[in-house]
Parts: structure tokens; C-alpha cells; sequence
């Protein structure tokens, strides 16, 4: 529209060395071919003949709601604790916070199945918080939806916090120390000028969180089990499925991906084009 | 002068070590046919079924006491996700299964060397907390309301086991939670996270003193039998050979057996 006259676009003469190096070009296609070569395999290998079948099963269906269920329930959570996180470690000084930015990505190194015992430890109903709850409150969270949830928040809550942070960083301060200059209180600051300035950050890091909430298998299935309904998710299903028929795993894992790649690209499209 | 002594010094070692393989050779006589030249050195790939990890492990330290130059290295896990490895190409030299149906999927996918053979025989057994506190003696009591038990699913040999036993006695129970393999189920009545799980009973036995077993007379209609037997693509046959004779030695059973297997 700005662009006055309707030339098309690929007429316009390429701006010398602005061509892609080939140093570049092969290392990033081999990149891309890794990450979707084995995608590729799993739809030349599926059973597309049975497909309609093992897609019509109420229990696929049970899975993938709870699935979407837990990993959004997951990533609000994520949000409420995870973005005042991420603001406490990029825009204060206190002792130790290099330390405590390191536990917090934690999560990210330890295999998740030890992540599920850690919490069976912690809020288990004999752990060492979990046996409050139980005698105070008579809240048992392993083997329950919600246990699915926390499982989920503990290993995607560092993305968010992290991608969180570095935006935050990035962010300029000078907007905060106007709007404080200007009498906001810093949390008003937070809320009016912060929060709206980093919102694409928080976004990239609320679809990454998501992303590997939806994904999630070794925290949920130690910390939450599998029960169908309850705490059966996709990838617990997938993986069950795969111990006696591979063909409805692939079906399954089919199902995940196209749903996974809808959402992600749908929101790639509403919020992430200014990130 | 200082090169030779250490060539003398390694060809003696050498020799010893061939000594202990012949020794070794003549011990497994159920494979006779195996010429010096078949001697098992380098590595073996062991896939075994998670309820033979203190058994094997063991065995495998004995294999590689007995063959010098030997290294086992193991991959315990549900027999099924074992045999889906295998089917898909993973380089493993012998496979033993928990249950006679896992082995199938193997041969059937022609991916065994000859017949698998049965080398033990496990059993049920109710894990409970220690000192039993909800006092379960037998399957019916685990339909009691407000216990938290947990089962092994459906697609693993354990879990179709307590299936068989629990149909056999007409007791309709419905678990926690379907737990992925039956070291999982026992880890959650450990942790006290449950308070019954259905397991075998060498597990219940490796657990030690962390759980409580409860011997249940169904028990017996739902016997597992593990089939061993060599892979067709094994990188290291002559290994895989001994090992699978090893197993099934006298020494192999009695190794089981204090583990809690019965004969097979």
C-alpha cells in the first residue's frame, strides 16, 4: 500500500552481498533435513489404510483432550509464577541470583523421569511437602490430573522463564524509570509499560512452555501414572501403544504432530510476528 | 631390553588368558562345536527384560570374569520396547524376554538365530508396604475401597499376567494407575506413593526390605515364561553363544533361583 507503484517484488535488484553464503546455506539445509527427515519416515511409515480406525477410538480422543487440557493448564500456570520470575532475576540485584538463575534451568538438564521422582519426593503423599497436604488438607496430587499438570509445569516453566528473561534483558529500562519518574508505583510499571513491551518475549516463551508441556512423558508418567481419562496423556498413550503395536503409536503420534503443528502455526500467525 | 620384557610380559598374559577361554570352553560343554578360534571377546549387547536386571547383571559380571576381554553391556526394559528395538534394527547380540509372546515378535520378524529356549519361569506376587499395613492377604483384598493400587499395562508381560490372575478370581479392580513396566509399579508402593502393587516376584525379592511380598495361590494361572535366544544380526555371535550358555548352565539357574525364578 506504502509502496506506491505495484512492482513485483522479486524485480527489485538484490542488493550486492546480500546473497545467502553457501557456508551458511549447506549447514542450515542439513539442519532443517535432520529435523525433518525423521518426521518425513514417520508419515511415509504410516498405516494410512487403517488410519480412520485407530483414529475413531474414544481413547485417542480422551488422550489428546487431556493432553491439550494439561498443557494449557500447564502453561498458565507457567505464566502466573513464571514471567514475575523472570522479571525478579533480570531487574533486581540480590546474592546468589546467578545461582538461583542456574537452578531454574535445572529442570532443563535433569531427565524428567528424575524430575517425576523428585516431585513424588516433594509432593508426594509421603513427601517432604506432599505429607502435609495429605494430613492437612487430604490433597494427594500423584495419580490425579492435576499431578499431571504440576509434572508438566516443573519441566516447561524454565523455556518461559528463560525466554522471558532474556527479553526483559533486552528490553530498555529507561521506559520503566520514565513511567517511575512519572509517579507509577514499579509495579504499575510493570504492569503498564513492562508487560506490554516484552509481550512478543512472553509469548515465544508461553509456546515454547506449551510446546514442551504437550510433548511431556518421563515427569508425568513417573510422578502422575497412567490412567486412561485421568492422567493418561498423548505421549504416555504413544508410548503404551508402541510396546504391542507400533502402527497405532505412529497413528497416535500422527494425531499430536498435526494438532501441535495447527496450534503452533496459529499463533505463530496471531502473536508472534512482531517477536 | 625394555620392549621385549614387555612383550614377554603381555604374551604371558596372553596365554594365560586363552588358558582361562579353553578352561571356560570345556565348562560350557552345550556348545561343543565351538573351535578356539570362536573364543568370545569384545562387546556384548545383552537387551534383557526389566525384571532380570540384578540376575543378568550379575551373570554378566561372572561372563566377563570367565571370558577376559569381554565387555557386557545390558539394556534392561519392557520386553516389548525391547523387541520393537530389535525389530527395528538395534544391534543387540541376544535378547531375553519376559514373556514367550515378546519373544514372538521377534521371531516372527526373523530376527532370531534358531529356536528361543525357556531358561526360568517367574511368578506373581502382591507387593505391599512394609509391616502390610492394610493387612492384604490375597487379589480380593486389593478390590478394597480407597487402596491405591497400581498395575502394570496391559502391553507389558507383567501387566497381562495380573490381568490372567485377577480374571482367573472374578476380582474386578480398578488401579491408580497402569504403570509402564513392572519396576516402575514396585518403585511407587516403595516410594509409599501406593499401597499395592501387582509384581513378580523377584522383584519383590530385589527390593528387599522396601516392600512386603504377599504370595497368592492364583498366582499359578498366570506363570511367565522367559524365552532366551541369540540375534540373527548380532555383531558378536560367539559372544552371544556363550552368554545364552551361561545363562542356561547350572551356575546360570542357581544365579536365577536366588533371585526368586523357578526352574523352567
Amino acid at each position: 500500500m506504502t509502496s506506491g507503484p505495484a512492482a513485483p517484488r522479486t524485480a527489485r535488484p538484490r542488493p550486492p552481498g546480500r546473497g545467502v553464503p553457501l557456508a551458511l546455506l549447506a549447514p542450515a539445509l542439513l539442519g532443517l533435513a535432520f529435523l525433518l527427515v525423521p518426521l518425513l519416515a514417520l508419515l511415509v511409515r504410516a498405516p494410512w489404510r487403517s488410519l480412520p480406525e485407530q483414529l475413531t477410538s474414544p481413547e485417542v480422543w480422551q488422550a489428546l483432550r487431556l493432553s491439550l487440557f494439561c498443557a494449557t493448564a500447564a502453561t498458565a500456570l507457567s505464566l502466573v509464577v513464571g514471567v514475575p520470575l523472570a522479571w525478579l532475576l533480570a531487574r533486581t540485584e540480590f546474592r546468589g541470583r546467578g545461582l538461583v538463575r542456574a537452578l531454574v534451568t535445572l529442570p532443563l538438564v535433569l531427565p524428567p523421569v528424575v524430575g517425576g521422582v523428585a516431585l513424588l519426593l516433594a509432593l508426594g503423599r509421603n513427601g517432604v511437602v506432599g505429607q502435609y497436604l495429605d494430613a492437612w488438607f487430604g490433597i494427594s496430587l500423584p495419580f490425579t490430573t492435576a499431578g499431571v499438570v504440576l509434572a508438566e509445569t516443573f519441566v516447561a516453566m524454565p523455556f518461559l522463564v528463560i525466554s522471558v528473561e532474556g527479553t526483559l534483558r533486552a528490553a530498555d529500562p529507561r521506559f520503566e524509570e520514565a513511567a517511575a519518574t512519572l509517579g507509577a508505583s514499579r509495579f504499575t510499571a510493570f504492569r503498564r509499560v513492562t508487560l506490554p513491551l516484552i509481550a512478543p518475549g512472553v509469548a515465544a516463551g508461553a509456546v515454547l512452555a506449551w510446546a514442551r508441556a504437550l510433548g511431556e512423558f518421563g515427569a508425568t508418567i513417573t510422578f502422575a501414572g497412567n490412567f486412561p481419562g485421568r492422567t493418561q496423556t498423548m505421549p504416555l498413550a504413544v508410548y503404551l501403544a508402541l510396546q504391542n503395536d507400533p502402527a497405532a503409536a505412529i497413528a497416535l503420534s500422527l494425531v499430536l504432530l498435526a494438532v501441535s503443528v495447527a496450534v503452533l502455526a496459529g499463533l505463530r500467525d496471531r502473536w508472534m510476528r512482531t517477536a | 631390553m625394555i620392549r621385549s620384557a614387555h612383550r614377554t610380559r603381555r604374551s604371558r598374559r596372553a596365554a594365560g588368558a586363552a588358558a582361562v577361554v579353553v578352561l571356560a570352553l570345556g565348562g560350557c560343554s552345550a556348545s561343543g562345536t565351538d573351535s578356539a578360534g570362536d573364543a568370545p571377546s569384545g562387546t556384548l549387547t545383552v537387551f534383557a527384560a526389566a525384571s532380570l536386571k540384578e540376575s543378568f547383571t550379575a551373570l554378566g559380571e561372572r561372563f566377563e570374569k570367565e571370558h577376559p576381554g569381554t565387555e557386557v553391556t545390558f539394556n534392561f526394559g519392557g520386553s516389548d520396547a525391547l523387541a520393537a528395538g530389535i525389530t527395528n534394527g538395534a544391534p543387540a547380540d541376544v535378547f531375553a524376554a519376559a514373556s514367550t509372546r515378546t519373544m514372538r515378535l521377534v521371531t516372527d520378524a526373523g530376527d532370531t538365530a534358531g529356536e528361543p529356549s525357556t531358561f526360568a519361569r517367574n511368578r506373581l506376587e502382591i507387593a505391599t508396604v512394609p509391616g502390610n499395613p492394610h493387612r492384604i492377604g490375597s487379589l480380593r483384598d486389593l478390590a478394597a475401597p480407597g487402596l491405591k493400587v497400581v498395575l502394570c499395562d496391559r502391553a507389558v508381560p507383567c501387566g497381562a499376567a495380573a490381568r490372567t490372575a485377577l480374571t482367573a478370581d472374578g476380582v474386578d479392580l480398578t488401579p491408580v494407575s497402569y504403570e509402564q513396566d513392572v519396576k516402575s509399579a514396585l518403585t511407587k508402593v516403595a516410594l509409599r506413593e501406593a499401597d499395592a502393587a501387582v509384581v513378580y516376584r523377584t522383584d519383590v525379592r530385589a527390593a528387599g526390605d522396601k516392600v512386603q511380598g504377599v504370595q497368592f495361590p492364583e498366582s499359578a494361572e498366570a506363570v511367565n515364561a522367559y524365552p532366551i535366544a541369540r540375534l540373527d544380526n548380532a555383531p558378536n555371535p560367539a559372544a552371544a553363544k556363550a552368554f545364552v550358555a551361561l545363562v542356561r548352565s547350572p551356575e546360570g539357574r542357581a544365579v536365577l533361583s536366588e533371585a526368586g525364578f523357578s526352574a523352567p
